[in-house]
Protein backbone atom coordinates (compact mmCIF):
# COMPACT_ATOMS: atom_id res chain seq x y z
CA UNK A 1 0.00 0.00 0.00
CA UNK A 2 1.10 3.29 -0.95
CA UNK A 3 2.27 5.82 1.93
CA UNK A 4 -0.10 8.19 2.85
CA UNK A 5 -0.16 12.01 1.76
CA UNK A 6 0.52 13.10 5.62
CA UNK A 7 3.84 11.07 5.36
CA UNK A 8 4.58 12.16 2.01
CA UNK A 9 4.25 15.95 3.31
CA UNK A 10 6.22 15.25 6.27
CA UNK A 11 8.98 13.22 4.06
CA UNK A 12 9.36 15.13 0.86
CA UNK A 13 11.55 13.65 -1.81
CA UNK A 14 14.40 16.37 -0.75
CA UNK A 15 14.24 15.35 2.54
CA UNK A 16 15.20 12.15 2.07
CA UNK A 17 17.58 12.80 -0.50
CA UNK A 18 19.50 15.28 2.25
CA UNK A 19 18.75 12.76 5.12
CA UNK A 20 20.95 10.23 3.03
CA UNK A 21 23.33 12.71 1.50
CA UNK A 22 23.40 15.63 3.70
CA UNK A 23 25.79 18.48 2.63
CA UNK A 24 28.10 20.64 4.34
CA UNK A 25 28.89 17.46 6.19
CA UNK A 26 32.29 18.10 8.59
CA UNK A 27 34.04 20.20 11.03
CA UNK A 28 35.57 23.57 11.21
CA UNK A 29 38.50 24.88 12.88
CA UNK A 30 40.65 28.23 13.96
CA UNK A 31 39.82 31.39 14.87
CA UNK A 32 36.41 33.45 14.61
CA UNK A 33 34.62 29.33 14.35
CA UNK A 34 31.81 29.30 15.99
CA UNK A 35 30.28 26.09 17.85
CA UNK A 36 26.79 25.54 18.15
CA UNK A 37 25.06 22.35 19.67
CA UNK A 38 21.87 21.05 19.59
CA UNK A 39 20.86 17.96 21.89
CA UNK A 40 17.23 16.58 22.01
CA UNK A 41 17.45 14.56 25.13
CA UNK A 42 13.84 12.96 24.71
CA UNK A 43 15.18 11.31 21.76
CA UNK A 44 19.20 11.20 21.89
CA UNK A 45 19.36 12.95 18.41
CA UNK A 46 22.52 15.48 18.21
CA UNK A 47 23.60 18.16 15.81
CA UNK A 48 27.17 20.35 15.84
CA UNK A 49 26.93 23.13 14.00
CA UNK A 50 30.24 25.09 12.87
CA UNK A 51 30.28 29.18 11.73
CA UNK A 52 32.77 30.78 10.36
CA UNK A 53 31.97 33.61 10.66
CA UNK A 54 34.16 36.44 7.42
CA UNK A 55 35.25 39.61 7.49
CA UNK A 56 32.14 41.92 6.70
CA UNK A 57 30.20 39.36 9.42
CA UNK A 58 28.84 37.25 6.94
CA UNK A 59 28.62 33.12 7.11
CA UNK A 60 31.73 32.45 5.57
CA UNK A 61 31.56 28.57 5.84
CA UNK A 62 29.49 26.13 7.38
CA UNK A 63 29.41 22.97 8.18
CA UNK A 64 27.57 20.02 10.46
CA UNK A 65 27.68 16.82 12.36
CA UNK A 66 24.96 14.67 13.88
CA UNK A 67 23.18 11.91 14.03
CA UNK A 68 19.75 11.35 14.51
CA UNK A 69 16.38 10.50 12.34
CA UNK A 70 16.10 12.16 8.76
CA UNK A 71 14.37 14.97 9.52
CA UNK A 72 17.07 16.71 12.11
CA UNK A 73 19.78 15.53 9.92
CA UNK A 74 17.63 16.56 6.50
CA UNK A 75 16.98 19.95 8.44
CA UNK A 76 20.61 20.56 9.64
CA UNK A 77 21.77 20.36 5.94
CA UNK A 78 19.49 21.96 3.86
CA UNK A 79 19.73 24.82 6.65
CA UNK A 80 23.27 24.93 6.06
CA UNK A 81 22.95 25.48 2.36
CA UNK A 82 20.34 28.41 3.25
CA UNK A 83 22.97 30.32 5.74
CA UNK A 84 25.90 29.99 3.59
CA UNK A 85 27.26 33.18 2.30
CA UNK A 86 24.23 35.33 3.80
CA UNK A 87 24.76 38.17 6.72
CA UNK A 88 24.40 37.04 10.04
CA UNK A 89 21.06 39.65 10.25
CA UNK A 90 19.88 37.82 7.33
CA UNK A 91 20.55 34.49 9.13
CA UNK A 92 18.70 35.73 12.20
CA UNK A 93 15.11 36.72 10.07
CA UNK A 94 15.61 33.46 8.08
CA UNK A 95 16.01 31.34 11.31
CA UNK A 96 13.01 33.51 12.96
CA UNK A 97 10.56 33.34 10.08
CA UNK A 98 11.74 28.72 9.90
CA UNK A 99 10.60 28.42 13.25
CA UNK A 100 7.57 30.71 12.87
CA UNK A 101 6.03 28.62 9.64
CA UNK A 102 7.23 25.18 11.12
CA UNK A 103 5.70 26.16 14.49
CA UNK A 104 2.60 27.88 12.91
CA UNK A 105 3.52 30.87 15.55
CA UNK A 106 3.83 34.20 14.93
CA UNK A 107 4.61 36.27 11.45
CA UNK A 108 6.88 34.20 8.48
CA UNK A 109 8.28 37.76 6.56
CA UNK A 110 9.20 36.23 3.77
CA UNK A 111 8.16 32.79 3.36
CA UNK A 112 9.52 32.70 -0.53
CA UNK A 113 13.05 33.33 0.91
CA UNK A 114 12.96 30.43 2.97
CA UNK A 115 13.61 28.53 -0.19
CA UNK A 116 13.94 24.70 0.16
CA UNK A 117 13.64 25.14 4.14
CA UNK A 118 9.49 24.89 2.92
CA UNK A 119 9.74 21.10 2.89
CA UNK A 120 9.50 21.28 6.56
CA UNK A 121 6.76 22.86 6.68
CA UNK A 122 5.36 18.94 6.82
CA UNK A 123 5.70 18.73 10.15
CA UNK A 124 2.58 20.46 11.41
CA UNK A 125 1.16 17.98 11.23
CA UNK A 126 3.71 15.76 13.61
CA UNK A 127 3.59 18.50 16.49
CA UNK A 128 6.06 15.59 18.12
CA UNK A 129 8.76 16.01 15.27
CA UNK A 130 9.14 19.87 15.27
CA UNK A 131 12.46 19.39 17.94
CA UNK A 132 13.55 17.28 15.44
CA UNK A 133 13.08 19.55 12.55
CA UNK A 134 14.49 22.71 14.18
CA UNK A 135 17.42 21.19 16.42
CA UNK A 136 20.23 22.68 14.32
CA UNK A 137 18.05 25.83 13.33
CA UNK A 138 17.51 26.28 17.20
CA UNK A 139 20.94 26.19 18.13
CA UNK A 140 22.34 28.43 15.66
CA UNK A 141 19.35 31.19 16.35
CA UNK A 142 20.79 30.58 20.52
CA UNK A 143 23.96 31.26 19.38
CA UNK A 144 23.62 34.16 16.92
CA UNK A 145 20.92 35.76 19.52
CA UNK A 146 24.63 36.27 22.09
CA UNK A 147 25.53 38.80 18.85
CA UNK A 148 28.31 35.87 18.21
CA UNK A 149 30.74 38.38 15.91
CA UNK A 150 31.26 40.54 18.90
CA UNK A 151 31.40 36.85 21.36
CA UNK A 152 34.23 35.77 18.91
CA UNK A 153 36.31 39.33 18.53
CA UNK A 154 36.51 39.07 22.26
CA UNK A 155 37.55 35.08 22.67
CA UNK A 156 40.15 36.22 20.70
CA UNK A 157 41.78 39.56 20.79
CA UNK A 158 44.32 40.88 18.55
CA UNK A 159 43.18 37.80 15.90
CA UNK A 160 43.20 39.37 12.08
CA UNK A 161 40.99 36.65 11.35
CA UNK A 162 38.25 36.92 14.09
CA UNK A 163 36.82 39.83 11.92
CA UNK B 1 -0.38 -22.36 20.33
CA UNK B 2 -3.39 -21.43 22.60
CA UNK B 3 -5.35 -19.17 20.87
CA UNK B 4 -5.96 -15.99 22.82
CA UNK B 5 -7.94 -13.97 19.96
CA UNK B 6 -11.29 -14.30 21.42
CA UNK B 7 -10.11 -12.07 24.49
CA UNK B 8 -9.40 -8.86 22.32
CA UNK B 9 -12.97 -8.66 22.83
CA UNK B 10 -12.59 -7.68 26.75
CA UNK B 11 -9.95 -4.23 25.17
CA UNK B 12 -12.76 -1.92 24.09
CA UNK B 13 -9.70 0.14 23.12
CA UNK B 14 -8.07 -2.03 20.62
CA UNK B 15 -11.61 -1.92 18.33
CA UNK B 16 -10.37 1.24 16.51
CA UNK B 17 -8.71 2.44 13.55
CA UNK B 18 -5.35 4.24 13.66
CA UNK B 19 -4.53 6.55 10.50
CA UNK B 20 -6.87 4.81 8.80
CA UNK B 21 -6.33 1.83 9.60
CA UNK B 22 -7.04 -1.26 12.46
CA UNK B 23 -4.91 -0.34 15.92
CA UNK B 24 -1.63 -2.90 15.88
CA UNK B 25 -0.72 -1.69 19.38
CA UNK B 26 2.70 -3.31 19.80
CA UNK B 27 4.28 -1.41 22.95
CA UNK B 28 2.75 -3.51 25.93
CA UNK B 29 6.35 -2.98 27.53
CA UNK B 30 5.83 0.54 28.26
CA UNK B 31 1.87 -0.04 28.91
CA UNK B 32 -0.37 -2.66 28.86
CA UNK B 33 -3.96 -2.23 27.37
CA UNK B 34 -6.89 -2.63 29.92
CA UNK B 35 -9.82 -4.78 30.11
CA UNK B 36 -13.29 -4.16 30.40
CA UNK B 37 -12.98 -6.18 33.51
CA UNK B 38 -10.57 -3.48 35.22
CA UNK B 39 -12.39 -0.84 33.76
CA UNK B 40 -15.71 -1.80 35.59
CA UNK B 41 -14.16 -2.55 38.76
CA UNK B 42 -12.76 1.03 38.33
CA UNK B 43 -16.23 2.40 37.99
CA UNK B 44 -17.89 0.04 40.60
CA UNK B 45 -16.04 0.99 43.24
CA UNK B 46 -16.04 4.18 42.68
CA UNK B 47 -20.42 4.13 41.96
CA UNK B 48 -20.99 2.16 45.15
CA UNK B 49 -17.81 1.75 47.35
CA UNK B 50 -15.42 4.77 47.25
CA UNK B 51 -14.68 5.77 51.00
CA UNK B 52 -11.22 6.26 53.07
CA UNK B 53 -9.56 3.07 53.89
CA UNK B 54 -8.55 1.79 57.46
CA UNK B 55 -10.58 4.79 59.47
CA UNK B 56 -14.30 5.05 58.94
CA UNK B 57 -16.28 2.55 61.18
CA UNK B 58 -19.17 3.44 58.51
CA UNK B 59 -20.18 0.76 55.68
CA UNK B 60 -18.69 2.41 52.76
CA UNK B 61 -15.41 2.87 54.61
CA UNK B 62 -15.79 -0.95 56.13
CA UNK B 63 -16.26 -2.05 52.41
CA UNK B 64 -13.25 -0.12 50.50
CA UNK B 65 -10.90 -1.47 53.52
CA UNK B 66 -11.99 -5.47 52.85
CA UNK B 67 -11.17 -5.07 49.49
CA UNK B 68 -8.22 -3.07 49.35
CA UNK B 69 -6.68 -5.41 52.05
CA UNK B 70 -8.16 -8.49 50.08
CA UNK B 71 -5.92 -7.46 47.08
CA UNK B 72 -2.80 -7.25 49.34
CA UNK B 73 -3.55 -11.06 49.74
CA UNK B 74 -4.18 -11.84 46.38
CA UNK B 75 -0.94 -10.42 45.60
CA UNK B 76 0.81 -11.96 48.15
CA UNK B 77 -0.26 -15.09 46.87
CA UNK B 78 0.37 -13.88 43.47
CA UNK B 79 3.82 -13.11 44.06
CA UNK B 80 4.35 -16.93 46.12
CA UNK B 81 4.81 -14.39 49.32
CA UNK B 82 4.85 -15.57 52.41
CA UNK B 83 2.70 -13.21 54.39
CA UNK B 84 0.58 -10.35 52.89
CA UNK B 85 2.38 -8.06 55.39
CA UNK B 86 5.31 -8.23 53.02
CA UNK B 87 3.12 -6.23 50.42
CA UNK B 88 3.58 -2.51 50.45
CA UNK B 89 1.77 -0.35 47.58
CA UNK B 90 3.20 1.83 45.77
CA UNK B 91 3.15 4.36 42.93
CA UNK B 92 4.84 1.42 40.64
CA UNK B 93 8.29 -0.39 39.92
CA UNK B 94 10.28 3.39 40.33
CA UNK B 95 9.04 4.43 43.40
CA UNK B 96 9.80 0.65 44.69
CA UNK B 97 13.33 1.26 44.01
CA UNK B 98 13.11 4.82 45.25
CA UNK B 99 12.06 3.35 48.34
CA UNK B 100 14.51 0.87 48.88
CA UNK B 101 17.48 3.15 47.68
CA UNK B 102 16.62 5.81 50.17
CA UNK B 103 15.06 3.89 53.39
CA UNK B 104 17.67 1.06 53.27
CA UNK B 105 20.37 2.71 51.85
CA UNK B 106 20.26 5.77 54.43
CA UNK B 107 20.43 3.14 57.07
CA UNK B 108 22.84 0.44 56.19
CA UNK B 109 25.06 1.95 53.42
CA UNK B 110 28.10 3.63 54.44
CA UNK B 111 31.10 5.03 53.01
CA UNK B 112 33.24 2.55 50.84
CA UNK B 113 30.13 0.26 50.09
CA UNK B 114 29.49 -0.80 46.72
CA UNK B 115 26.00 -1.48 45.43
CA UNK B 116 26.23 -3.60 42.33
CA UNK B 117 23.81 -3.46 39.42
CA UNK B 118 24.16 -3.87 35.65
CA UNK B 119 24.62 -2.48 32.34
CA UNK B 120 21.15 -3.16 31.20
CA UNK B 121 19.06 -1.41 33.66
CA UNK B 122 16.37 1.02 32.97
CA UNK B 123 16.88 4.56 34.31
CA UNK B 124 14.75 3.50 37.21
CA UNK B 125 17.25 1.09 38.74
CA UNK B 126 19.97 3.33 38.17
CA UNK B 127 19.78 6.44 38.87
CA UNK B 128 18.38 5.75 42.87
CA UNK B 129 21.45 3.87 43.72
CA UNK B 130 23.68 6.63 41.95
CA UNK B 131 21.92 9.15 44.17
CA UNK B 132 21.94 6.89 47.16
CA UNK B 133 26.05 6.42 47.06
CA UNK B 134 26.67 9.51 46.41
CA UNK B 135 24.70 10.64 49.40
CA UNK B 136 27.12 8.71 51.45
CA UNK B 137 30.06 8.17 49.68
CA UNK B 138 29.27 4.56 48.59
CA UNK B 139 30.34 3.14 44.87
CA UNK B 140 27.84 2.14 42.20
CA UNK B 141 29.44 -0.55 39.64
CA UNK B 142 28.12 -2.34 36.79
CA UNK B 143 27.77 -6.05 35.55
CA UNK B 144 28.91 -5.82 32.38
CA UNK B 145 26.44 -7.37 29.39
CA UNK B 146 27.48 -9.61 26.83
CA UNK B 147 27.48 -8.82 23.17
CA UNK B 148 24.19 -12.04 22.73
CA UNK B 149 22.64 -9.57 25.38
CA UNK B 150 23.21 -11.46 28.57
CA UNK B 151 24.78 -10.86 31.92
CA UNK B 152 28.63 -11.67 32.55
CA UNK B 153 28.04 -13.75 35.27
CA UNK B 154 31.49 -14.72 35.94
CA UNK B 155 31.97 -11.00 36.24
CA UNK B 156 29.47 -10.86 38.48
CA UNK B 157 30.37 -13.42 40.77
CA UNK B 158 33.86 -11.87 40.85
CA UNK B 159 32.68 -8.60 41.89
CA UNK B 160 30.46 -10.20 44.33
CA UNK B 161 33.45 -11.86 45.77
CA UNK B 162 35.59 -8.91 45.71
CA UNK B 163 33.56 -8.15 49.53
CA UNK B 164 32.09 -4.83 49.62
CA UNK B 165 29.32 -5.25 47.54
CA UNK B 166 26.07 -4.51 50.24
CA UNK B 167 23.41 -4.56 47.71
CA UNK B 168 22.84 -6.22 44.45
CA UNK B 169 19.83 -4.64 42.02
CA UNK B 170 19.19 -6.62 38.68
CA UNK B 171 16.28 -6.32 36.73
CA UNK B 172 14.43 -9.98 36.15
CA UNK B 173 13.67 -8.99 32.27
CA UNK B 174 15.39 -6.50 30.07
CA UNK B 175 12.81 -4.11 28.40
CA UNK B 176 15.30 -3.03 25.87
CA UNK B 177 16.89 -6.58 24.92
CA UNK B 178 14.49 -9.38 26.09
CA UNK B 179 17.16 -11.25 28.10
CA UNK B 180 15.34 -13.19 30.89
CA UNK B 181 18.14 -12.93 33.87
CA UNK B 182 18.57 -16.03 35.83
CA UNK B 183 18.08 -14.22 38.83
CA UNK B 184 17.06 -17.05 41.07
CA UNK B 185 21.25 -17.89 40.57
CA UNK B 186 21.73 -14.76 40.90
CA UNK B 187 20.41 -14.32 44.27
CA UNK B 188 21.75 -17.50 45.85
CA UNK B 189 25.40 -15.96 45.09
CA UNK B 190 24.67 -12.96 46.84
CA UNK B 191 22.85 -14.91 49.61
CA UNK B 192 25.66 -17.06 50.14
CA UNK B 193 28.07 -13.43 50.48
CA UNK B 194 25.20 -11.43 52.69
CA UNK B 195 24.09 -8.92 50.01
CA UNK B 196 20.68 -7.80 50.14
CA UNK B 197 19.13 -8.26 46.62
CA UNK B 198 16.37 -6.12 44.89
CA UNK B 199 14.53 -7.40 41.42
CA UNK B 200 12.96 -5.18 38.94
CA UNK B 201 10.05 -7.50 37.86
CA UNK B 202 8.70 -4.89 35.56
CA UNK B 203 8.90 -6.71 32.53
CA UNK B 204 7.99 -9.88 34.35
CA UNK B 205 4.86 -9.93 36.75
CA UNK B 206 1.66 -11.09 34.50
CA UNK B 207 3.70 -11.89 31.31
CA UNK B 208 5.85 -15.22 33.23
CA UNK B 209 5.16 -17.07 36.81
CA UNK B 210 7.06 -15.42 38.94
CA UNK B 211 7.84 -16.75 42.52
CA UNK B 212 9.80 -14.58 44.90
CA UNK B 213 10.45 -17.11 47.72
CA UNK B 214 11.60 -19.59 44.40
CA UNK B 215 13.63 -16.72 43.13
CA UNK B 216 14.68 -15.55 46.71
CA UNK B 217 14.89 -12.16 46.45
CA UNK B 218 14.58 -9.65 49.25
CA UNK B 219 12.92 -7.23 47.49
CA UNK B 220 11.11 -7.52 44.09
CA UNK B 221 9.08 -4.71 42.52
CA UNK B 222 6.75 -4.30 39.57
CA UNK B 223 3.68 -1.84 38.24
CA UNK B 224 0.62 -2.72 37.90
CA UNK B 225 -0.06 -0.82 34.24
CA UNK B 226 2.14 -3.66 32.54
CA UNK B 227 -0.16 -6.26 33.79
CA UNK B 228 -3.66 -4.82 32.74
CA UNK B 229 -4.17 -2.74 36.21
CA UNK B 230 -4.44 0.77 35.95
CA UNK B 231 -1.42 3.25 36.04
CA UNK B 232 0.17 4.91 39.21
CA UNK B 233 -0.27 1.35 41.22
CA UNK B 234 2.47 -0.69 41.97
CA UNK B 235 3.96 -3.23 44.65
CA UNK B 236 7.52 -3.54 46.48
CA UNK B 237 7.54 -6.85 48.20
CA UNK B 238 10.00 -7.32 50.76
CA UNK B 239 10.96 -9.95 52.86
CA UNK B 240 9.55 -9.99 56.19
CA UNK B 241 12.32 -9.79 58.38
CA UNK B 242 14.25 -7.47 56.29
CA UNK B 243 10.92 -5.05 56.27
CA UNK B 244 11.50 -4.91 59.91
CA UNK B 245 14.73 -3.72 59.91
CA UNK B 246 13.92 -0.87 58.09
CA UNK B 247 12.91 2.50 59.34
CA UNK B 248 9.72 4.82 57.93
CA UNK B 249 10.22 5.88 54.63
CA UNK B 250 8.01 8.83 54.52
CA UNK B 251 5.73 10.01 57.72
CA UNK B 252 1.92 10.94 57.68
CA UNK B 253 -1.72 9.50 58.55
CA UNK B 254 -1.83 5.24 58.16
CA UNK B 255 1.59 4.77 58.96
CA UNK B 256 2.00 6.00 62.76
CA UNK B 257 1.25 3.97 66.17
CA UNK B 258 1.01 7.10 68.16
CA UNK B 259 2.27 10.84 67.74
CA UNK B 260 2.56 13.21 70.57
CA UNK B 261 4.28 16.67 70.17
CA UNK B 262 7.44 15.22 71.70
CA UNK B 263 7.70 12.51 68.67
CA UNK B 264 6.14 9.62 67.39
CA UNK B 265 6.15 5.60 66.79
CA UNK B 266 5.05 3.43 63.80
CA UNK B 267 3.57 0.95 62.87
CA UNK B 268 5.14 -2.30 61.33
CA UNK B 269 5.29 -3.12 58.05
CA UNK B 270 3.68 -2.78 55.34
CA UNK B 271 1.45 0.50 57.02
CA UNK B 272 4.76 1.93 58.00
CA UNK B 273 5.56 2.41 54.15
CA UNK B 274 2.36 3.66 53.37
CA UNK B 275 1.54 7.06 54.24
CA UNK B 276 -1.29 9.37 53.29
CA UNK B 277 -4.49 7.73 51.55
CA UNK B 278 -3.36 5.45 49.32
CA UNK B 279 -4.73 4.43 45.59
CA UNK B 280 -7.84 2.45 46.68
CA UNK B 281 -9.21 2.69 43.46
CA UNK B 282 -5.83 1.79 41.68
CA UNK B 283 -5.45 -1.51 44.11
CA UNK B 284 -8.82 -2.30 43.44
CA UNK B 285 -8.19 -2.19 39.51
CA UNK B 286 -4.97 -4.64 40.51
CA UNK B 287 -6.81 -7.00 42.02
CA UNK B 288 -8.95 -7.28 38.95
CA UNK B 289 -6.51 -7.17 36.48
CA UNK B 290 -5.02 -10.35 38.50
CA UNK B 291 -7.91 -11.71 38.54
CA UNK B 292 -8.37 -11.71 35.12
CA UNK B 293 -5.01 -12.98 34.64
CA UNK B 294 -5.28 -15.80 36.69
CA UNK B 295 -8.46 -16.79 34.95
CA UNK B 296 -6.85 -17.07 31.37
CA UNK B 297 -3.72 -18.75 33.32
CA UNK B 298 0.02 -17.31 33.49
CA UNK B 299 0.91 -20.28 31.85
CA UNK B 300 -1.03 -19.71 29.05
CA UNK B 301 0.20 -15.83 28.82
CA UNK B 302 3.45 -17.19 29.33
CA UNK B 303 3.09 -20.17 26.14
CA UNK B 304 1.48 -17.36 24.39
CA UNK B 305 3.70 -15.03 24.18
CA UNK B 306 6.72 -17.32 23.71
CA UNK B 307 5.57 -18.56 20.75
CA UNK B 308 4.71 -14.87 19.19
CA UNK B 309 8.22 -13.63 20.10
CA UNK B 310 9.69 -16.84 18.77
CA UNK B 311 7.11 -16.33 14.86
CA UNK B 312 8.43 -12.60 15.18
CA UNK B 313 12.16 -13.70 15.56
CA UNK B 314 12.25 -15.59 12.64
CA UNK B 315 10.23 -13.07 10.19
CA UNK B 316 12.32 -10.15 11.48
CA UNK B 317 15.41 -11.73 10.03
CA UNK B 318 13.62 -12.03 6.63
CA UNK B 319 13.76 -7.84 6.55
CA UNK B 320 16.62 -6.46 5.07
CA UNK B 321 19.32 -4.46 7.44
CA UNK B 322 17.30 -5.48 10.13
CA UNK B 323 19.12 -6.51 13.57
CA UNK B 324 17.70 -7.18 16.64
CA UNK B 325 18.98 -6.84 20.26
CA UNK B 326 19.93 -9.07 22.74
CA UNK B 327 19.35 -12.92 22.61
CA UNK B 328 19.32 -14.63 19.02
CA UNK B 329 16.91 -17.51 19.00
CA UNK B 330 16.76 -20.50 19.98
CA UNK B 331 17.42 -18.76 23.54
CA UNK B 332 14.48 -18.04 25.84
CA UNK B 333 13.35 -14.04 25.25
CA UNK B 334 10.78 -12.38 26.56
CA UNK B 335 7.74 -11.23 24.41
CA UNK B 336 9.75 -7.78 22.87
CA UNK B 337 12.00 -7.08 20.09
CA UNK B 338 14.05 -4.10 20.13
CA UNK B 339 15.68 -3.96 16.75
CA UNK B 340 17.49 -1.80 14.26
CA UNK B 341 17.55 -1.08 10.68
CA UNK B 342 20.78 0.26 8.57
CA UNK B 343 19.73 3.44 7.04
CA UNK B 344 16.36 4.00 8.82
CA UNK B 345 16.39 6.40 11.98
CA UNK B 346 14.22 4.57 14.71
CA UNK B 347 12.21 7.81 15.12
CA UNK B 348 11.48 7.50 11.51
CA UNK B 349 10.57 4.07 11.32
CA UNK B 350 8.38 4.57 14.45
CA UNK B 351 6.47 7.38 12.57
CA UNK B 352 5.85 5.66 9.36
CA UNK B 353 4.35 2.95 11.03
CA UNK B 354 2.24 5.15 12.77
CA UNK B 355 0.86 6.00 10.01
CA UNK B 356 0.09 2.61 9.27
CA UNK B 357 -1.88 2.41 12.50
CA UNK B 358 1.10 0.47 14.64
CA UNK B 359 1.93 1.17 17.88
CA UNK B 360 5.70 0.86 18.29
CA UNK B 361 8.20 2.34 20.36
CA UNK B 362 11.56 4.62 19.22
CA UNK B 363 14.29 5.68 20.97
CA UNK B 364 16.70 4.29 24.01
CA UNK B 365 13.64 2.93 26.00
CA UNK B 366 15.27 4.81 29.34
CA UNK B 367 18.64 2.70 28.76
CA UNK B 368 21.18 4.85 27.94
CA UNK B 369 24.18 2.90 28.98
CA UNK B 370 23.23 -0.09 27.13
CA UNK B 371 22.49 1.74 23.77
CA UNK B 372 25.97 3.08 24.32
CA UNK B 373 27.04 -0.57 24.82
CA UNK B 374 25.58 -1.43 21.46
CA UNK B 375 26.82 1.48 19.91
CA UNK B 376 23.43 2.46 18.54
CA UNK B 377 21.32 5.40 19.17
CA UNK B 378 18.23 4.08 19.75
CA UNK B 379 16.38 1.13 18.62
CA UNK B 380 12.44 0.80 17.43
CA UNK B 381 10.80 -1.78 19.61
CA UNK B 382 7.98 -4.17 18.99
CA UNK B 383 6.23 -5.20 22.52
CA UNK B 384 3.82 -7.94 22.55
CA UNK B 385 0.84 -8.96 25.23
CA UNK B 386 -1.63 -12.19 25.07
CA UNK B 387 -4.01 -9.88 23.10
CA UNK B 388 -1.55 -9.71 20.36
CA UNK B 389 -2.04 -12.09 17.26
CA UNK B 390 -0.11 -13.74 14.94
CA UNK B 391 -1.89 -11.72 11.67
CA UNK B 392 -0.61 -8.36 13.99
CA UNK B 393 2.97 -9.95 13.55
CA UNK B 394 2.77 -10.12 10.12
CA UNK B 395 1.34 -6.99 9.34
CA UNK B 396 4.50 -5.34 11.63
CA UNK B 397 6.52 -7.06 9.03
CA UNK B 398 4.91 -6.42 5.76
CA UNK B 399 4.96 -2.70 7.16
CA UNK B 400 8.40 -2.95 7.75
CA UNK B 401 9.55 -4.38 4.23
CA UNK B 402 7.64 -1.25 3.12
CA UNK B 403 9.52 1.39 5.50
CA UNK B 404 12.89 -0.11 4.09
CA UNK B 405 11.86 0.90 0.94
CA UNK B 406 10.29 4.07 1.73
CA UNK B 407 13.62 5.55 3.70
CA UNK B 408 17.03 3.59 1.65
Amino acid sequence: MAPSDDLLALYQQVILDHSRHPRNQGKLEGTGCLHARGHNPACGDEVDVWIQVGPQGQVEDIKFEGQGCAISQASASLMTLKLQGTSLDTARALLADFHALLSGQGQVQHEDALGELRALEGVQKFPQRLRCATLASKAVEQLLAASPAQHAIQEHPGSPSAL
Amino acid sequence: MPDLSHLRADFPILHQQVSGHPLVYLDSAASSQKPRQVIDALVRYYERDNANVHRGLHELSNRATAQFEAVRTQVARFLGAESPDEIIFTRGTTEGVNLIAQVWANHFLRAGDVILTTGMEHHSNLVPWQIAASRCGAVVKYVPVLDDGTLDLDAMQALMAEGDVKLLSCVHVSNSLGTINPVADICAWARARGIVTLVDGAQSVGHMPVDVRAIGADFYVFSGHKLCAPTGIGVLYGRRQLLATLPPWHGGGEMIDSVTLEGSTFKDAPARFEAGTPDIAGVIGLGAAMDYLETIGIDIIHQHGRELIHATMEKLSEVRGLRVLGPPLPAERATLAAFTIDGTHPHDLVEYANTKGIALRGGHHCTQPLMRRFQVPGTSRASFYFYNTHQEVDRLVEVLHQAVKFFS
